[in-house]
């Protein structure tokens, strides 16, 4: 069964069993679990329990609750979530789930079902039970214990510049912060450098010649970039190097 | 007869399992000749995803061949007043969910699958999009992307009704809900509509293992950057979606207008077709 474990500044305050449908959260008493503190509203939030399945709501409580850190109306229970209301923290946990599901299940997309809203009536009610995909098998697959935040493309550690080397602007340099730098002229040859996690790498975008590295000409293949490498480009010589930092 | 798009559209595709998956459930078709590309993310478990993405986009592509030699895309339809190209899309869909729906009932081990769907065709200086899902379709015109489908999920759900801001939904844990697929009803709705185009846009078609993983932003240096390589800057984005983890299969469908390709009109054009 699921259970909420309450705790307070790291101290483990007590274990709530979630056993019936609905959990009440709130200041006032009348509450499943009465949090008596002013920064909890009175009546704050619910915790909606379905077979295995438990669906966090919000109560518009002035405050806010938190999941992982994020604020939440509605929110399906994952094991070792952490709702946050107030300063009190209440990890949730669910034995029958955890550890089931490998890392492929990871964001499979699924179908949550409502019916089709159609001009003579609803779907037919027995149209439900015989498919397969239905609400509770939304929830069923447990997913890693992380926050699933989009991360941005983690960039190599070490951050790199180029320095132009020929032509009018000699000397000038330039730092290699995105994760795209475009270099040369549109329409006559432009390469880009991506700045991926296991380093820089420089491709050829456009035009008929291609980059020449250290002397030697690049095809059509991303190239990976080392210290004190020389790219030639459009007749203008730069090298590339890591900076120290 | 559809007028031949070739010489008026650059395609390029890209799809790859990603780095944690072992088989590939997307599926992906296009046809510059008809302007028509169709792209297509599979669920279900075993194979069932991989065939259900399968016959949506196979259906798809031969009936839309088929419906596009018997009509013109532009002609406006009585009634409805939406042009041809909408209506068989919408037609289209509407077989390839029933395709899906029956074989999934037919077949214990397919059963509940199911796919998302965008299709975008491409007629008289227009397109027509229809989607189910969350699979999208992105517009690149000079510098600007624009998300131009809206996802069929609970998280826009959750999103139009206000509950989340667009900054929270990043952070939702619940990214990998659709509200509607292709196959898991006897009948589906697919959202349509049509937008004019203009030459030098960039349109993006793709599944959620692209628009999940990597931002907009991202998306939109990257096609910047490398609009003069159309193969390149779909491999590209591939490769930052693995980058950034590559959770789920993505596949990329980029496609160029190079030239205006407005349909024929006036009775010259009416005298040659008379001729062929």
């Amino acid at each position: 069964m699921a259970k909420l474990i309450m705790s307070l500044d790291n101290a483990v305050i007590r274990e709530v069993p979630l056993d019936k449908e609905r959990v009440t959260i709130g200041r006032k008493p009348h509450n499943d679990i009465q949090i008596d503190n002013l920064a909890v509203s009175g009546e704050h939030a619910l915790i909606v329990t379905i077979l295995n399945d438990s669906f966090l709501e919000d109560l518009g409580s002035t405050n806010g609750t938190l999941v992982n850190g994020n604020p939440v109306k509605k929110h399906i229970l994952q094991t070792n979530d952490v709702v946050e209301i107030g300063k009190y923290k209440l990890k949730y946990v669910n034995e029958t789930n955890a550890g089931q599901a490998t890392v492929a299940d990871f964001e499979k997309t699924m179908v949550l079902r409502a019916p089709i809203p159609k001009a003579g009536g609803g779907a037919p009610a027995g149209s439900f039970g015989d498919t397969q995909i239905n609400p509770t098998a939304t929830t069923t697959q447990s997913r890693p214990q992380q926050t699933t935040v989009t991360p941005a493309a983690k960039p190599v550690e070490k951050l790199a510049a180029i320095q132009i080397l020929t032509g009018s602007s000699a000397g000038k340099e330039l730092e290699l912060t995105k994760n795209l730098t475009t270099l040369g002229k549109p329409g006559v040859q432009v390469a880009v450098i991506t700045r991926r996690p296991h380093g820089y790498f420089i491709t050829h975008v456009e035009g008929a010649s291609y980059p020449v590295i250290n002397g030697k000409t690049l095809d059509a293949q991303a190239h990976q970039l080392n210290d004190h490498d020389v790219i030639e480009l459009a007749g203008v010589k730069m090298e590339f190097f890591f900076k120290n930092s | 007869m559809a007028a031949n798009l070739s010489t008026a559209l650059e395609v390029a595709t890209a799809t790859d399992p990603g780095m944690v998956r072992s088989h590939n459930e997307d599926s992906i078709a296009c046809d510059a000749e008809i302007g028509l590309a169709v792209l297509a993310d599979g669920m279900g478990g075993y194979n069932a995803g991989e065939v259900a993405s399968g016959i949506a986009v196979a259906m798809l592509t031969t009936e839309m061949k088929q419906g596009l030699a018997e009509h013109d895309p532009h002609k406006v339809v009585d009634g409805t007043g939406e042009p041809m190209g909408a209506a068989l899309i919408r037609e289209n869909s509407a077989k390839a969910n029933a395709a899906i729906y029956q074989t999934a009932k037919s077949q214990p081990q397919y059963a509940g699958m199911g796919t998302t769907l965008v299709v975008a065709l491409f007629f008289d200086n227009r397109m027509s999009v229809g989607h189910i899902g969350d699979s999208r379709l992105y517009r690149m015109r000079k510098e600007e992307l624009t998300q131009v489908t809206r996802d069929h999920s609970l998280l826009q759900e959750q999103i139009d009704s206000g509950m989340l801001t667009k900054e929270q939904a990043r952070y939702s844990q619940n990214k990998n809900l659709v509200t509607r697929a292709v196959g898991i009803d006897p009948d589906v709705e697919t959202e349509i509509h049509t937008y004019d185009v203009e030459q030098g846009d960039i349109y993006l078609l793709c599944s959620d293992g692209l628009s999940d993983m990597v931002t907009d932003e991202d998306i939109q240096a990257t096609l910047d950057a490398m609009r003069a390589n159309l193969p390149l800057a779909a491999k590209q984005l591939v490769q930052l979606a693995n980058d950034c983890g590559g959770r789920d299969n993505i596949s990329v469908i980029l496609v160029r207008i190079l030239d205006d390709f407005a349909a024929p009109t006036g009775w010259f054009a009416k005298f040659k077709a008379w001729f062929r």
